[in-house]
């Protein structure tokens, strides 16, 4: 619960704004007189519709179980696969079970296994990555090496390979999408902690004596922390799209739980009935993935694109 | 230019080495072996280590890699733990169904992406280029599985165009078979499509901001012939990267389309094998697929750097 509050607010600023991280960090620079002028972030038409769908998904994440008219594992509906009605807004699915409500429910195991696991895919990432580019020589090339070799891989073969091994659990998803994650965020954070290291603000704290810790929390991290914030939404997207198909292989989230991407296979036989109960959850993780990456793309425009070089 | 290439062989290598050495630690990991499971309740420790001695488990864990790696090489697969037949048998026609689906997928998906990202490169900013660009954003952030039941709810459900089983007997004719395939067939290629334009169009924008094409500009050279004869010539490089590139995604897109349509190939083998733990099932396959890959990814390096004099010169 805890967690996924702090998670939470995090998200937002990632999402609606950098203006936020730049005050903050500006905040521990008082003493710069010339601060740079305070970029006002434009979104599109578009983008600003997406961080209301954002938003939607967020709220609900929290207060799901609360708002939802019945419990997830509930067997209430008379008959599988019904139509949508008034009691039932989405149908039933293929147990009988209320679809609105299990999206509802699904909302938080989806989003918030997704978001721990991206927190601790820049948690590890960015530790390795800033160590590898503030150190350099050997520690820099034995990580680098086995972060290529970890890159040059199917995400969904590595997570078969430790789901095989390790069996399915809620832990085990958000270490196995965390660790697979990371490779690419030490990637981009040695990037931009190698170009800081060598700039001429480093320079200065080094001749005036600074430490390294003090180097690397307050010159490395505060200059990095913009495009990273930036690519968090977008490392979101590919770990929600990775949960949810290890969920949709059966190999992810377990029942009763819901989960958008189990309660697409679970209801794929219905289908063929003409049931819309595995569309509906599909619908969801489309409308958030598709959200964060708009917004994503605006930010990254209004950068100059600089962003967007950066990482790839 | 040759130290570079073999260079990229190397890296490949090692790359491959690391995976095996991943795909074997899984195994390790477990706790109980192969003679265990064998053996299940009538295992007496003077079995087990009959059995074990026999398997070679008592072996040390990295000679028992060398063995497994040596078994690999030469193709000997090993036995599936689940009813006991070859992984070998088991695997042949998997792998060929898959790389089928794979070879007629890339031949659908490879010039329509170039086209249409050819297209929305020629007239950036025009509706066209907006259609295709939103479109294929849209497509790359969702699931496979989204595209996959939309197009099953649309062709075969709705409209009853089309089975939403891509079940095979064998027998049936070349025709049966097309339409059996065809619905799994049309999501990939829109999902490799997808991030085909969106790449395709990028590295041709990217062409288009070079000098000299500033020039051909000045000198009042047609639009057409501009991108036709000066500026895809130039990025031919990149589309072949794109392509082995994209290629390579086909291996995780297929994991999930074999799955949906029940398609007998090698990632449903792989993702039963998942499920009943079946190790050297998985093992194998996996092998299979990051080799592929691996493989694919290596031409996409060789080709830029073929394509590209300036990655040609060492710096």
């Amino acid at each position: 619960m805890n967690d996924e509050k702090k998670s939470d607010i995090e998200a937002k600023q990632s999402v609606d704004t950098d203006p936020k991280a730049e005050e903050s960090s500006s905040d521990q620079f008082e003493e710069l007189q010339t601060a740079p002028p305070k970029q006002k972030l434009k979104l599109s038409w578009v983008g600003k519709i997406a961080v209301v769908i954002i938003a939607i998904w967020i709220v609900i994440a929290f207060a799901g179980p609360y708002i939802a008219p019945f419990h997830e594992a509930d067997m209430i509906a008379d008959d599988s696969f019904l139509p949508a009605d008034k009691q039932f807004w989405l149908g039933s699915d293929y147990l009988g079970r209320d679809t609105f409500s299990r999206i509802l429910w699904g909302a938080r195991t989806t989003i918030g296994i997704s978001f721990i696991s991206t927190l601790a895919a820049y948690f590890v990432g960015i530790t390795l990555g800033i160590a590898a580019a503030v150190k350099g020589g050997w520690t820099d090339t034995i990580l680098s090496r086995v972060n290529d070799a970890i890159l040059s891989l199917p995400t969904i073969m590595l997570g078969l390979i430790i789901i095989a091994a390790l069996g399915s659990s809620i832990p085990i998803l958000i270490l196995t999408a965390g660790l697979i994650y990371a490779a690419s965020v030490y990637r981009i954070a040695r990037a931009l902690g190698q170009d800081i290291m060598v700039a001429d603000f480093v320079e200065c704290a080094r001749a005036r004596g600074e430490g390294v810790w003090w180097i690397i929390f307050r010159e490395v991290l505060p200059n990095c922390a913009m495009p990273l914030a930036t690519d968090f939404g977008l490392r979101l997207v590919f770990v929600v799209l990775f949960i949810s198909s290890l969920s949709f292989l059966g190999l992810g989230v377990q029942p009763p739980m819901s989960d958008w991407g189990s309660m697409v296979r679970e209801n794929l036989q219905g289908l063929g009935y003409g049931s819309f109960a595995a569309i509906w959850p599909a619908l969801a993780i489309a409308t958030l993935t598709i959200s964060v990456n708009l917004v994503v793309d605006d930010i990254s425009a209004s950068a100059g694109g600089k962003l967007a070089g950066k990482m790839v | 230019m040759k130290t570079m290439v073999l260079q990229r062989f190397g890296i490949g290598l090692i790359t491959l080495l690391v995976v095996s050495v991943l795909v074997f630690a899984g195994t390790e990991i477990l706790p109980g072996d192969v003679a265990e499971i064998v053996l299940g309740q009538s295992a007496t420790p003077e079995n087990l280590a009959k059995l074990r001695s026999e398997l070679g488990l008592d072996k040390p864990a990295y000679i028992r890699y060398f063995e497994w790696l040596g078994d690999m090489i030469t193709f000997d697969l090993g036995i599936s733990k689940a009813g006991g037949a070859s992984i070998g048998d088991l695997i042949g026609g998997r792998l060929y169904n898959t790389f089928f689906m794979g070879g007629i997928v890339a031949v659908i998906a490879v010039p329509l992406s170039i086209f249409l990202g050819l297209l929305a490169a020629m007239y950036p900013g025009s509706w066209i280029d907006r259609v295709v660009t939103f479109a294929t954003l849209g497509l790359i952030s969702v699931p496979e599985f989204f595209i996959a039941t939309v197009c099953v709810l649309v062709l075969s459900v709705q409209l009853h165009w089309l089975p939403a089983v891509a079940y095979m007997s064998g027998d049936e004719s070349f025709l049966q078979l097309m339409r059996a395939l065809l619905l799994p067939i049309l999501t990939l290629v829109i999902v490799i499509s997808a991030q085909m334009i969106r790449m395709t169009r990028a590295g041709i924008l990217n062409v288009l901001h070079s000098p000299y094409i500033e020039m051909a500009i000045l000198k009042g050279v047609p639009r057409k012939r501009i991108i036709l004869r000066h500026a895809l010539f130039n990025a031919i490089g990149p589309i072949v990267n794109v392509i082995a590139l994209n290629l390579a995604y086909l291996v995780s897109g297929v994991v999930i389309i074999e799955t949906i349509f029940a398609y007998p190939g090698l990632a449903k083998l792989m993702v039963d094998g998942v499920q009943t733990r079946d190790l050297p099932l998985v093992q194998a396959c996996a092998m299979i697929f990051c080799g592929t890959y691996v493989v694919l990814i290596l031409t996409a390096d060789i080709a830029s750097i073929l394509s590209n004099p300036r990655l040609r010169q060492p710096k």
